[in-house]
């Protein structure tokens, strides 16, 4: 099979996506499960580059824009869900997710 | 000095205003209030003088100003002035008598916490009265006779905390209250006959000959004729205001208001409303009205001065001579002389205004002790108001020639003398001067002479100026106006008829009435001092018995009960009246009461079905609805599970699955 770049920097980004994934899922610690949700964005924005590289259509910068919005997106929400993990330890003591279940119906 | 009728309305506004001020004032406008008021009525007095002027020139001439009050369906209700010699007189009598016991109350109500109050009563008094006196619509009248019971009743209460005066107050205004209703009546019937109630209206006025004329030709009622059953009817208002027989239980009480009220009650206002009435109204009476009033006014005349014979309150004699004195007067109009009964009105009301402020120097001086056993000896420590007393008690007594009340009792009793009707009156009148002469004996033998005979007597001393100068003010009326109408020269019978010209004549003519009158008073004074005078001194203590006592103590046990006349009327109307409150008590609580229980009941078992299909039906559905509504609620609540890795990994599979979905079916 030919070894063309795209195909293989899509496998690779669905392999840190997964990764991520997995990680979100099975960890307790809230922090670890952000990490996870991170290593995902991160697979996503692979895929802008990895389009915009070896895509159909080239325009001069339009991957890169969209991964540094990307990113600077991602710091902000990273520093809001860490805002609100600080707030769940003051409240029970520990950041475990499983026990952050009040709001249940 | 002339005054148009158009501007009469001022005589009574002025008082009126008066009222309206001391109304408005705070309670420390003392001085304010009483100069306002004695102001107003000294004001009233001169335009009563300026009116009186203006009758005088045209006494026959009755001066009006008619105006609209309101207008009702077809019906137009008119009021108006009138200006003839009786109002201008009595205007001018009200408003003289009236300003000297304002000055005197400055005097005697000087220590009361509610003087201003008693200033603003008073000039209320005062305007009722005078409205009462220039009115030409007897609507207008009724309503200022009203003004004046409720005045009165004000004023008799005015110690209220007593309860005596508050009884006092009840009883004169409800006493007066059942005459009125005869005034009403006779006020309703006459509309109704006469189709209106102005008393002079250019040949339209109930007073007048069209309409004295259709009232004579009306069908006759239970052999009483309409007239004179209307004029009965108005005669039942005097009645009650002027204390006649068997009304006059109310006066003597009203004795109880402090003494410048009674003055006021007695000389100027109130008693002389009834006689003033029935004068006014007298072109009404029949013959058999005529009648019927004499008779009264001269039971009245003998019963007041009977039982003053045997009372020991000096206000209360006072009292009950007026109520004799009002008897002449009402007799005088029954035996047809008008003129005669306001002759007698006036002198009656300066002598009597006299005696009644004579009595408040004598009380105010002795600390409020009216009992005349508690009295005596006064004569030597108030000179001034001994002798001014003493002149309003011959005044009274009518000792003859030099003093007013002889000139006017002789005049009535002229009268009475050559009426065409019974004779019944003047033998009365007579009777009643030889007891007016012996009651008068002794209130001055007990009161001046002899010894005190309480500490209250022994330290009395003479009131100053302000209270001693309207009774030498009054005192010198008191003398004067007699000769105003003595049958030499009639000239205020004259004017008072409508006549220019005065016909005068000599002594002579009537000198065995004279002479026999006046041995009737010497009868009287002489059968008083016998009994009184000569015992003085050797009474020196209240307890004394009365020397009438011991000479006929039943007797005089019933005088000083007053006949039993006030335990009569309580075992008759007091008790037929209990009776049908009991009853009405009765029928209210069983039958009246009974019925809206019921209805009570009705509605409280009406309330309770309501109240029974709310819960059982419309509450079950909503009940029902509310607890679907809830559990649906909650199962939709348990996907909410709180599990945050729950969450993501349904969204997980969601992913998962949209995949698949657009690889298989991709392209399609």
């Amino acid at each position: 099979m030919s070894l063309d770049p795209l195909p293989l920097c899509l496998l690779f980004s669905s392999a840190l996506f997964c990764l991520g994934l997995i990680g979100a899922l099975a960890r307790s610690n809230t922090i670890l499960v952000l990490l996870g949700i991170e290593l995902m964005l991160n697979a996503a924005n692979l895929n802008f580059i990895a389009f915009w590289r070896y895509g159909p259509v080239t325009s001069p910068a339009t991957g890169v824009m969209f991964v540094i919005f990307s990113i600077a997106v991602a710091a902000a929400e990273a520093a809001v869900g860490l805002a609100l993990i600080i707030a769940v330890y003051r409240h029970q003591k520990n950041i475990r997710l499983q026990e952050a279940n009040r709001l249940k119906g | 000095m002339s005054l148009s009728a158009q501007y009469l309305w001022v005589i009574p506004a002025l008082p009126l205003v008066a009222a309206a001020i001391g109304a408005l004032t705070p309670r420390s406008g003392r001085s304010l209030v009483a100069g306002a008021a004695i102001v107003a009525l000294a004001l009233s007095f001169f335009i009563s003088c300026a009116a009186l002027s203006t009758a005088l020139a045209n006494p026959a001439a009755h001066l009006t100003h008619n105006f609209t009050w309101f207008e009702l369906g077809n019906d137009t209700v008119r009021l108006g002035w009138l200006l003839d010699p009786l109002t201008a007189f009595m205007c001018t009598m009200v408003t003289f008598v009236g300003t000297l016991i304002f000055i005197f109350s400055l005097g005697y109500m000087h220590e009361d916490e509610n003087f201003k109050q008693f200033f603003c009563f008073l000039s209320l008094f005062a305007a009722a009265m005078l409205g009462l006196l220039v009115a030409n619509s007897l609507l207008l009248l009724f309503i200022c006779w009203e003004l004046v019971g409720l005045a009165s009743y004000l004023l008799i209460g005015f110690w209220f905390h007593k309860p005596s005066a508050a009884a006092a107050a009840k009883k004169a205004f409800i006493t007066t209250r059942i005459g009125d209703l005869g005034f009403l009546l006779g006020l309703l019937w006459l509309y109704d006959s006469a189709g209106s109630l102005l008393l002079y209206d250019n040949g339209n006025g109930v007073l007048e000959a069209t309409a004295l004329g259709a009232l004579g030709s009306a069908a006759t009622v239970c052999g009483l004729s309409v007239a004179s059953a209307i004029g009965l009817l108005l005669f039942c208002g005097a009645v009650g205001k002027s204390g006649q027989f068997p009304l006059h239980v109310w006066l003597p009480d009203a004795m109880e208001g402090p003494t410048p009220v009674s003055a006021l009650i007695h000389a100027a206002t109130m008693v002389a409303a009834g006689v003033f009435l029935m004068a006014r109204v007298y072109p009404l009476l029949t013959p058999d009205a005529l009648q019927v009033i004499a008779i009264i006014g001269a039971i009245t005349a003998l019963l007041g001065a009977t039982i003053a014979v045997a009372q020991y309150d000096l206000k209360r004699i006072l009292a009950f001579s007026t109520v004799s004195q009002l008897g002449y007067m009402m007799l005088a109009i029954g035996v047809g002389a008008p003129s005669a009964a306001i002759f007698h009105l006036l002198t009656h009301a300066f002598f009597k205004a006299l005696l009644f402020l004579g009595a408040g120097s004598v009380i105010h001086a002795a600390h409020h002790e009216q009992d005349i056993r508690q009295l005596g000896g006064l004569s030597v420590k108030m000179k001034l108001t001994f002798a001014t007393f003493a002149i309003g008690t011959m005044a009274l007594v009518g000792v003859p020639l030099f003093f007013s009340g002889f000139w006017s009792k002789e005049a009535i009793l002229h009268a009475a003398h050559a009426t065409a009707g019974s004779h019944f009156p003047f033998y009365a009148a007579l009777v009643g001067v030889v007891l007016t002469a012996f009651y008068n004996t002794r209130l001055i033998a007990e009161t001046f002479f002899g010894h005190g005979r309480s500490h209250a007597a022994e330290h009395a001393h003479e009131n100053s100026a302000v209270m001693t100068t309207p009774l030498v003010i009054l005192a010198f009326f008191a003398i004067a106006l007699g000769f105003l109408g003595t049958p030499v020269y009639p000239w205020l019978q004259a004017r008072l008829s409508g006549e220019t010209a005065v016909h005068g004549h000599s002594l002579l003519d009537g000198v065995g009435l004279l002479v026999l009158s006046s041995g009737l008073v010497a009868l009287g004074i002489g059968a008083g001092f016998a009994l009184y005078g000569r015992t003085l001194r050797l009474r020196t203590k209240a307890t004394a018995p009365d020397p009438l006592a011991i000479a006929a103590p039943r007797t005089h046990a019933f005088l000083g009960d007053r006949l039993k006349f006030d335990e009569l009327y309580a075992a008759t109307f007091g008790v037929v009246n209990t009776f049908l409150a009991t009853a009405s008590d009765w029928f209210d609580r069983s039958v009246w009461g009974g019925i809206v229980h019921f209805l009570a009941l009705l509605g409280e078992f009406s309330g309770t079905v309501n109240r029974e299909a709310d819960e059982q039906g419309l509450n079950a559905g909503f009940d029902a609805t509310s607890e679907k509504l809830r559990a649906s609620g909650q199962a939709y609540s348990r996907a909410q599970t709180g599990d945050a890795h729950g969450y993501l990994r349904f969204l997980a599979v969601g992913f998962v699955v949209l995949a698949l979905v657009a690889i298989l079916g991709g392209g399609a």
